[in-house]
């Protein structure tokens, strides 16, 4: 800072009869120091109220037997985390994302084929590319509602399944393990679009000189794939992966509007929520969602050292 | 058949299959909103056609017993709020970080990317006490105070924008004697348009589709917005397929308009807001 004041008294020497303004009077040079403060103290305000004063306070719940509500509370050091790790039903749910990871792997592999194949020259292409998006952008509890009709008794699925001569009474969301696969199911329906238009973005910037090239060379599509597109894609796939991972620990609009966390799909943020504010077990709550949280920045800390990103410029 | 030929026939099954899977399920409940309460439970199947394909009965209960109409009213207050909100506090520290140096200034970068890793959902144990200490909670503005404050992508979104304005329109409008919020308002802010036109629709579709936040923050049945109010439904509606499905179609219906309308722009926005 000092340093351009400096270079700016020096050059301005030699100039001094020309009607260019003389170095500024010190309270001119405060307001110039001021002005992007003043840009920023609302944007700084809430980033801080928002973001950083919940996150400290998240750490000191986490260490106290807070209901929420009561002025009182006690310290109760370590308490909390040791209950979350050693009573098995609050760690269950972990599993529950178990289910949500291996539907994000059958996501991405989807979405990589639909993005390929669309990049090529395929007739009603605007209109498959409107179609596959679309559902990233209705409202959760509104596909919530479509996809209960859906697995219900005699709802859509039964009367597909009717048409191809299969009768069946199978309770879609009656067993954990078929409650869980149909809302991961769901949740690939409505996020595969995403990841779609990501990776068809990424492909179709890849200059198209080099598929002519590759094919005067005698490369088939897989060849063209693995050799050209793979790589081009890259950057925007260990994107997918992240956003994939820390949307599986973080789940919670599809399973909360569709089953409430009934039959064994509770995820983790439905526990917590429920922790904090049906139970009113703030303390405890707060030692859950740390532990997410610093999952959630594992998982992106790991990809960016395994995959150094140089997209990430903001300075 | 050449093994070319067997290619394109297996693109064009596997794309109209997903076209099947992604429309089925919606044209089912759009049928469904259609019948009749009757047909209902005469055990209609679900992939029949209504009766009346002009029955709107449903629609009616929809907006006058389900309250779809104050809840519009309230997402469109919130999502002007929230979007104006948005527009300005991420134009302003675009333009402080992307034209100024000061001191701190790679702390203050700093706060803004480390905030763009934490995850909303995970925090709001703890925001909850802020936004009720601050006497929000039940009220409009928490939902506005939240999408306003926790945006991080839109302030990437218009750095990048501020970066590719030269810098010679500052210095000369600085010769005019222009100072840095003249500069902000005349020169910057018109030319950020575009990011603007961004912004506002990835924002607006998000604020719109949002449910966690107002279903956390306002739970009085007077302040319901599309999202919690369409969840109410799911009690006194619990066995009338039509009117949920009524509610489902209301609801999905101004986003279908928007998307068909504004096609290019959302791709480009989402794009942008996934990648940052």
């Amino acid at each position: 800072m000092t340093d351009t004041t400096a270079r700016v008294s020096v050059t301005k020497e030699p100039v001094r009869d020309t009607p260019v303004p003389a170095p500024a009077p010190r309270r001119a040079r405060m307001w110039r120091h001021l002005t992007p403060w003043i840009f920023l103290v609302a944007p700084l305000a809430l980033l801080i109220t928002f973001t950083y004063a919940p996150i400290v306070n998240m750490i000191a719940y986490s260490f106290t037997d807070w209901d929420g509500v009561s002025p009182e509370l006690h310290y109760t050091g370590l308490e909390n985390y040791t209950e979350l790790f050693t009573r098995s039903e609050l760690f269950e749910v972990f599993f529950v994302s178990g289910y949500y990871l291996v539907a994000s792997a059958i996501q991405i592999v989807a979405a990589l084929y639909f993005a390929t194949i669309l990049s090529f020259n395929v007739r009603f292409r605007n209109f498959f590319k409107g179609v596959l998006f679309f559902p990233y952008l209705i409202n959760g509890v509104a596909i919530g509602f479509v996809f209960l009709y859906f697995f219900q008794d005699g709802g859509t699925l039964d009367s597909v399944l009717a048409l191809f001569g299969y009768h069946s009474d199978h309770a879609w969301l009656g067993t954990p393990f078929s409650a869980n696969s149909s809302l991961a199911a769901v949740s690939i329906w409505r996020y595969l679009g995403l990841n779609f238009v990501l990776f068809l973005g990424a492909i179709q910037s890849i200059p198209g000189e080099l598929y002519e090239a590759a094919e005067l060379d005698g490369a088939n599509r897989w060849h063209q794939f693995r050799h050209i597109i793979a790589p081009g894609i890259k950057p925007v796939l260990t994107l997918t992966v992240i956003l994939s991972v820390s949307g599986s620990l973080s789940s919670f609009e599809i399973p909360y509007i569709m089953t409430g966390g009934a039959t064994g799909t509770e995820t983790f943020v439905i526990q917590t929520v429920k922790l904090a504010f049906q139970f009113n077990k703030t303390g405890l709550a707060s030692a859950a969602a740390l532990v997410l949280l610093l999952l959630i920045l594992l998982v992106t800390w790991l990809q960016r050292r395994l995959v150094p990103d140089d997209k990430v410029d903001l300075v | 058949m050449t093994r070319r030929a067997v290619a394109r026939t297996f693109v064009y099954a596997s794309l109209i299959l997903a076209t099947l899977v992604v429309l089925l399920p919606l044209g089912v409940v759009f049928l469904t909103s259609l019948k009749t309460d009757k047909e209902m439970t005469g055990g209609s199947g679900a992939l029949t056609f209504p009766d009346d394909p002009l029955n709107f009965h449903n629609y009616v209960t929809a907006f006058q017993d389900g309250r779809m109409l104050s809840a519009f009213g309230h997402t469109a207050f919130i999502l002007v709020f929230a979007i104006a909100g948005t527009v300005l506090i991420g134009s302003m520290t675009a333009y402080a970080i992307d034209r100024f140096t000061f001191r701190f200034k790679k702390l203050v970068v700093a706060l803004f990317l480390l905030a763009a890793l934490v995850p909303g959902v995970t925090t709001q144990v703890a925001t909850f006490q802020i936004v009720n200490g601050f006497g929000m909670f039940d009220t409009l503005w928490a939902p506005i105070a939240l999408y306003m404050g926790t945006d991080i992508v839109s302030i990437y979104i218009f750095l990048q924008f501020v970066r590719s304005i030269p810098v010679s329109l500052d210095e000369s409008a600085r010769l005019d004697g222009a100072n840095a919020f003249t500069i902000y308002r005349k020169i910057i802010f018109p030319l950020l348009k575009p990011a603007i036109a961004t912004v506002v629709i990835v924002k607006g579709i998000t604020v719109y589709n949002d449910f966690y936040i107002p279903f956390l923050y306002m739970p009085s049945q007077d302040l319901g917005v599309i999202s919690t109010s369409l969840f109410r439904f799911k009690g006194p509606y619990g066995a009338h397929w039509e009117t949920i499905s009524a509610g489902a179609i209301v609801v999905i219906l101004p986003t279908l308009i928007v998307f068909l309308a504004l096609q290019r722009y959302i791709y480009n926005g989402f794009t942008k807001g996934a990648t940052r």
